[in-house]
This record gives structure tokens, C-alpha cells and sequence, in this order.
């Protein structure tokens, strides 16, 4: 059996390796070299080594305060994304009537695309502040709290989907026996539940994680960066360096090239770090 | 049972977020930004232009001849060019593909199109900023029969060997449209500050009328003077390019130079004394002109909310397609940009161009010998030149063009009679602005100031070190 597997693993994966170096292997290395060149259209390039870099660097590219506004954001979003999901996938596991009608409810809005999102949350917010005579383009920080509101109302619903399944594969004999125990709900759910769960939270972290630290969608549509780019994140700060300025596209692509480097590096200590924690079922 | 449940639910969670995954590349762009481009098949999403390609092709050119492929700027026209390239096909058999970019997505659809094996032949650049960057890719028109036919040659882009490298298709001018309506319902009030439009010919003049308008705004039955100042992101256009280019006009006249690597922003207080009146007399409070765009203020204007509003003779369509418009056709005119500069009297509208062609300089020979045959047709035989002018509205400038032949919407009517009757036209000078990244920092603190976050010497000092960044960093 483990021979043939081996025999036929080449003809078997072929398709996909195929469709996997075409649609992301092949881009990915002439992305990076792109980043060392000086170029307007990817076929017509010069090598100009590490300058790109150094620009991308420098003061006028608005990269590390783009940097910080999505670290910020990034921590908010994860912390209330995720309490947020486990929070209402509790309730939605106790037997409350309607709750099939409350999962898809709170599911729906991810079934929704981000720039359409970021359309009508924009509508919605400045419509809300109409009354106050002012806008959500006025002040960097309602462009934050817009953006972790919709971030929140788009992803709860499907990072609840991922904790209501964790939660219904807990053995239902372990939480009898915390019972018997006389651990308190709390306690159970604290002792019991939670590292039970444990897998579920390593992919809802990861997921909220890499979502929204790649956020462009959403940014673009709400603020695009308004006021003076204090809203701009990392994403959206990369596509206007490429497009904003003729000349500047390798800069563009080598901030693409550090901010990949970026969230692997997150990604993967995350998962190293939540991994440590999950037990065996 | 609940088991079951759970599954069909992340079922649905998987399926949807592969759906997710595919639609939002092919819809999103062109559907949130161009309704007028004729969805995703013209208006190729930048995420997706390789799919995009090869479902609109067609069938491949005849042996002989060469094709044309030209990436349009202006979605509002994308219908009519596809007429056209169907009718150009009828009637010499030469293939034309048209492809419109989605609003405000040309020069990325452009790259990423350019670099393909079926680059487009004939395509767009903004002026000598433009050519600065699609220089490898622009033929030299020198001796085209389009540039030869271009009534004033002065128009062209050229490079610096002195080569011929862009044509406008068109003229355009831009000033303060105005509902004539509405402005001799104030001229017939009590106190009136002026007794006609013609007596309007100063920031003085203009500022004392535009505020008594505003105190007999009930009376007058409009919500504002202006239209809402659009400062919606992205939607700023209308005063970081075309508003800053007063000043920078007079500014670059007073040193007699076409184009500056530092600008001082001369005449900086002059763009506040417009932009201070804009904001002050609007339909709205300053500090929610970020919400608005360019459709709000145009929707305003054509349903008689408002009297006056920034905007140039392409508007003539936004104007009149509006449902339930209520200004009429010969009501709707053009007034000059006043701010204050001395003489300014005698200025005319902003008049000039942003559409130049360039024929690709990298496409086959047969391509564009068949491009240089197509564009000659569009300014030269009368179905061609009924195209222009009619269904593009183009006001061609070639000497190909009759006096009959030039387009009949009011607001080019206006534009003409300003061409002819002796003011000096301000040309436009915006087309070499340093770069998108400083109109769009400039909008941005214009927004700033609209919200009282910066004073008006932060936007000048903005400006000023803004423009010499960018011209330094666009210059290497």
C-alpha cells in the first residue's frame, strides 16, 4: 500500500502541483526578483539590487506607521473577533430555541464581499455621525473602531462555526465527570471546555490573524487611508506606493516582499505558540 | 441530529468561502467603481486580467493585416466605442478590440495589459507626466496624418529628442457651471449684489454674490450656493488637479516656465479665498463633505438644489442623466474660476486636455500601421468623425473637423463661445503635477482643513514640500 501511495503520488498531485507552481510558485519567484529591479511592466526590468529596500524604508513611505496601525488593529481585532465568537458559540450550544435561525443569522455577513462591506459600513457609520456634523474620514480614530466593528460583524459569525464544532466534540463524558467533581461552570468551562477546544482556537487565531493583518478590502473601501493616511494599512499602503508614483513599483514590490516575510513570521510563531497548548483528545 | 447539522453548516461555510474566493476577483472592482462600463467582460479587474483576456478575445486577425486593440480611459463611453470598433470591422474588415479600464484603474490595467503577448495598440497617457512613464512604449507620430491634422500642434506631447509622441483626441474645459435659473431668480431680488452673470467677473464680485445668495438661500428655494465640495476619498479630483491648477497656472506664468521642480505656492491664499467660499456656501456643513462625491454634488446641482458647481463639460452627461432633473438645457452655463489674481477679468475657462493617443511602439508593424489607419479613419471620414463628435462628444481638435462638426451639449457650447470671444483661456497646467501620491496627500489635507484638523499654512507647507519630494523622487 505505502509503495503504490509512493508509486502514483507524482501522478495523483500532479494537477494541483502544476496549478500550485503556475498560480503562486512562479509569481512568487519573479515577485521576489522584481523586488532588486526597477520596472513600469513586469516583462521590462533592471536590476537595481538592494535600493528598492532602502526606499522602502525611508521616512516619506508612510510603511512603519502603516505598520503600527495594523499591529494595532491586528491585536484589537484578534482579541475581540475571537472572544466575541467563543462567547456566542457558547450560548448557541446550550439548547436555546431558534438556534439554528441564530447561527445562520450570525454566519450571514461573511458571505458578504469585503469592498461591498466597507461600502455600506461606510454609509451606515457616516450616517450615524451625520448628526454630530462630521464624517469617518475626520479622525483616524473612528476610522479604527469602524474598521474592528466591521472586521467584527463580518468574521464573529465564521469563527462561531469553528467553536460550535470544538465545543460539540468535547466528550460529554468529561464534562459529567467535572460535574460529579463539583467544578462550577465556570470551572468547567475554564479546566474542561477550553482545552478541549484547543485546535479550534489555533485555526480561529490563526485565521483572524493573517486576516486581519492582509486586510485590504475592507481598508480600502472605508477610508482609503483618509485622514492623511493615519488609517492606512500595511496592504493598501503597498498598492498605493506601487500605483501612486511612476517609478516606484520595484519600491512597491519590495515592501510586498518584506510584509510576506512579516506574516509568516507571525503565523508562525502563533501557531507554535497555540499549538504547545492543545492536548490530546 | 445536531451532528448533521454542525456538517451541513461548515458545508456551507467551505462552499461559501470558495465562492467568496471567486467571485470578489472578477466582480468587485469593476462593479463597485464603473456601473457604466459594460460589467467584467470590457472592465477587466486588475486581479484578474489573464482570465479576462482570454475570454474576450476574439477570433484572431486576418493574415494579412494587422489589429487593433485600444484600452479606453472612459467607461461613461465604452458602449459607444464597442459600436464603433463593430462598425470600423464592417466596414474594412480589420479587427478592433476595445477593453475600457474601470474608473480610475487605467494605469494598472494598462501595465498589467501592456506586459501581455496581446499588448494593447493604442492606448492613453495624461500628458507629459504620463509619457514620462510609457516613453519605451510611445511611437513617434511625427509623421502620422493624425498629428498632421491636429489644428494646433502645440497640443502634442513630445519628447525631449523632439519626437511627437501623444495626440489629443479631444479639448476639454472646466469653471463654475451655474443654473442661469436660479441666478436671475437672485438677480430679481430686493439688494441684489449684481444685475447679471456678466458683472461676475472677479473673486470680489463673485464672493459678495455667492454670500448674499447663501442669506436668501430659503427665498431663492436652493439648499446651498455650491454643491457639496466631494471629498470623499478618491473623489477629490475636482480641486487637488483641477482647482490647484489656477494658482499653479499663474505661478508658473509669472516665471515663464511650462513646469517647475519647486513650487513656492504663490498664490496659495488664492485657493483659499475659492476654497474657503466653496466650503462656507454649500449644501452642507464642512465637516461632512467627507462622505460626498462627485455623483452627490452633480445629483445636487441637476435637481436644483444648488446654484453653482466646479465641474467641466463632461459633466454634461451626469447632469442630464439624472432622474427627475430639473435644470433645463439652456440654463445650464459656465463661469471662470475667480480667486483673487490681479487681471483676472480677462481669464476664460480652464481649457485643455488630458487624452492624448499614443500608438504602441512595441506592437507589430502590420498592428500599427492598422492603429495609425484606425485612428486616421475616426478624425477623417464621416462616419468616423460622426462618432466623435456625436457619440463620444469629443471636441476634436483636428483640422479635419468642420465648424458643423463639434458637439451641440450646452456645456461644450459653452466652452467654445469661451474659446472664441477673446478671454485668456488658463491652460492646463496639472498634467505635470509630480505624481497621483501628491494630488492625493493635497486632497487629503484639503480634507484636513474642510474637518479642522489643519490650519490653511500646514496645506501650504504640505504642498510645497510635497511637490518637491515628488518631483525629486519621479525625476530618478
Amino acid at each position: 500500500m505505502e509503495k503504490t501511495l509512493k508509486k502514483y503520488f507524482l501522478i495523483f498531485t500532479l494537477p494541483t502541483v502544476i496549478a500550485f507552481a503556475f498560480a503562486f510558485l512562479i509569481p512568487f519567484v519573479q515577485g521576489v526578483y522584481l523586488s532588486f529591479c526597477k520596472f513600469t511592466t513586469v516583462s521590462n526590468a533592471t536590476w537595481v539590487g538592494l535600493k528598492n529596500y532602502q526606499d522602502a524604508f525611508s521616512g516619506g513611505q508612510g510603511f512603519m506607521s502603516a505598520l503600527g496601525f495594523t499591529a494595532s488593529f491586528t491585536v484589537v481585532s484578534v482579541i475581540t473577533i475571537n472572544l466575541l465568537a467563543f462567547t456566542i458559540a457558547l450560548l448557541l450550544t446550550r439548547k436555546i430555541k431558534g438556534t439554528n435561525v441564530f447561527r445562520t443569522v450570525f454566519f450571514m455577513p461573511n458571505l458578504i464581499g469585503g469592498i461591498v462591506l466597507g461600502y455600506t459600513w461606510q454609509q451606515m457609520i457616516n450616517a450615524v455621525l451625520y448628526k454630530y456634523e462630521t464624517t469617518i474620514v475626520a479622525n483616524a480614530k473612528f476610522g479604527f473602531w469602524g474598521l474592528v466593528l466591521l472586521m467584527n460583524w463580518q468574521m464573529v459569525g465564521y469563527m462561531m462555526i469553528i467553536y460550535i464544532a470544538g465545543l460539540q466534540n468535547v466528550p460529554t463524558e468529561l464534562i459529567e465527570a467535572a460535574k460529579i467533581d463539583g467544578a462550577t461552570p465556570w470551572q468547567t468551562l475554564i479546566k474542561v471546555k477550553v482545552p478541549m477546544v484547543m485546535s479550534s482556537i489555533t485555526i480561529c487565531m490563526f485565521l483572524t490573524l493573517s486576516n486581519s493583518f492582509k486586510l485590504f478590502d475592507q481598508n480600502k473601501a472605508l477610508t482609503d487611508g483618509a485622514p492623511m493616511k493615519k488609517t492606512q494599512m500595511l496592504a493598501l499602503n503597498i498598492y498605493e506606493t506601487f500605483y501612486g508614483r511612476t517609478g516606484y513599483e520595484g519600491v512597491g514590490q519590495a515592501k510586498a516582499v518584506v510584509f510576506f516575510i512579516i506574516v509568516v513570521a507571525i503565523a508562525l510563531v502563533q501557531l507554535s505558540f497555540t499549538r504547545s497548548k492543545e492536548v490530546e483528545q | 441530529m445536531k451532528k448533521k447539522l454542525i456538517s451541513a453548516l461548515l458545508c456551507v461555510a467551505m462552499v461559501s468561502s470558495m465562492l467568496i474566493g471567486c467571485g470578489s476577483g472578477a466582480t468587485e472592482a469593476p462593479a463597485a467603481e464603473a456601473p457604466a462600463a459594460e460589467g467584467e467582460a470590457e472592465a477587466p479587474a486588475a486581479e484578474a486580467p489573464a482570465a479576462e483576456e482570454s475570454a474576450a478575445e476574439a477570433p484572431a486577425a486576418s493574415a494579412d493585416g494587422g489589429k487593433v486593440y485600444y484600452l479606453n480611459f472612459k467607461p461613461e463611453v465604452d458602449a459607444q466605442w464597442q459600436e464603433i470598433a463593430a462598425a470600423y470591422t464592417a466596414e474594412t474588415g480589420v479587427e478592433v478590440k476595445v477593453v475600457t479600464a474601470a474608473s480610475g484603474t487605467y494605469e494598472e490595467v494598462l501595465r498589467s495589459e501592456i506586459a501581455g503577448t496581446d499588448a494593447p495598440t493604442l492606448f492613453q497617457i495624461n500628458g507629459p507626466v504620463g509619457y514620462q512613464n510609457w516613453k519605451d512604449y510611445c511611437l513617434d507620430l511625427t509623421n502620422s496624418e493624425l498629428y498632421n491634422a491636429l489644428s494646433d500642434k502645440g497640443l502634442a506631447v513630445t519628447g525631449a529628442d523632439g519626437g511627437v509622441y501623444g495626440v489629443p483626441y479631444t479639448v476639454e474645459a472646466y469653471g463654475i457651471i451655474y443654473n442661469d435659473a436660479i441666478m436671475q431668480a437672485y438677480f430679481a431680488t430686493d439688494g441684489a449684489k449684481a444685475a447679471s452673470v456678466d458683472e461676475i467677473n472677479s473673486f470680489a464680485k463673485l464672493k459678495e454674490v455667492v454670500e448674499d445668495m447663501t442669506a436668501k438661500k430659503d427665498d431663492l428655494g436652493i439648499q446651498g450656493v455650491f454643491a457639496s465640495t466631494s471629498l470623499l476619498p478618491g473623489e477629490d479630483w475636482r480641486w487637488q488637479t483641477h482647482l490647484a491648477n489656477v494658482p499653479v497656472y499663474y505661478e508658473y506664468k509669472d516665471n515663464n516656465v511650462g513646469d517647475m521642480a519647486e513650487i513656492t505656492f504663490k498664490y496659495s491664499d488664492n485657493f483659499k479665498n475659492i476654497w474657503d467660499l466653496y466650503i462656507n456656501n454649500s449644501t452642507c456643513a464642512p465637516g461632512l463633505l467627507g462622505s460626498k462625491a462627485v455623483t452627490d454634488s452633480m445629483a445636487e446641482f441637476a435637481l436644483g438644489q444648488c446654484a453653482m458647481v466646479q465641474n467641466g463639460n463632461w459633466a454634461w452627461g451626469q447632469i442630464s442623466d439624472v432622474e427627475g432633473n430639473t435644470v433645463k438645457e439652456e440654463d445650464v452655463k459656465f463661469m471662470p474660476i475667480y480667486t483673487g489674481i490681479a487681471g483676472e477679468e480677462n481669464q476664460g475657462l480652464c481649457t485643455g486636455t488630458e487624452n492624448f493617443w499614443c500608438v504602441n511602439s512595441q506592437a507589430s508593424e502590420a498592428d500599427q500601421k492598422a492603429t495609425l489607419d484606425f485612428v486616421n479613419w475616426m478624425i477623417s471620414s464621416d462616419a468616423g468623425k460622426e462618432y466623435m463628435v456625436q457619440s463620444l462628444g469629443n471636441a476634436a481638435p483636428f483640422s479635419t473637423f468642420g465648424d458643423d462638426e463639434k458637439p451641440s451639449d450646452p456645456l461644450a457650447m459653452e466652452m467654445f463661445r469661451y474659446m472664441e470671444n477673446g478671454k485668456n483661456s488658463v491652460t492646463w497646467n496639472f498634467t505635470t503635477f509630480p505624481s497621483q501620491a501628491f494630488k492625493d496627500d493635497f486632497g487629503a489635507a484639503l480634507l484636513e482643513y474642510c474637518n479642522g484638523n489643519m490650519t490653511w499654512d500646514d496645506v501650504k507647507d504640505l504642498v510645497v514640500t510635497r511637490w518637491a519630494e515628488e518631483k525629486a523622487a519621479t525625476a530618478e
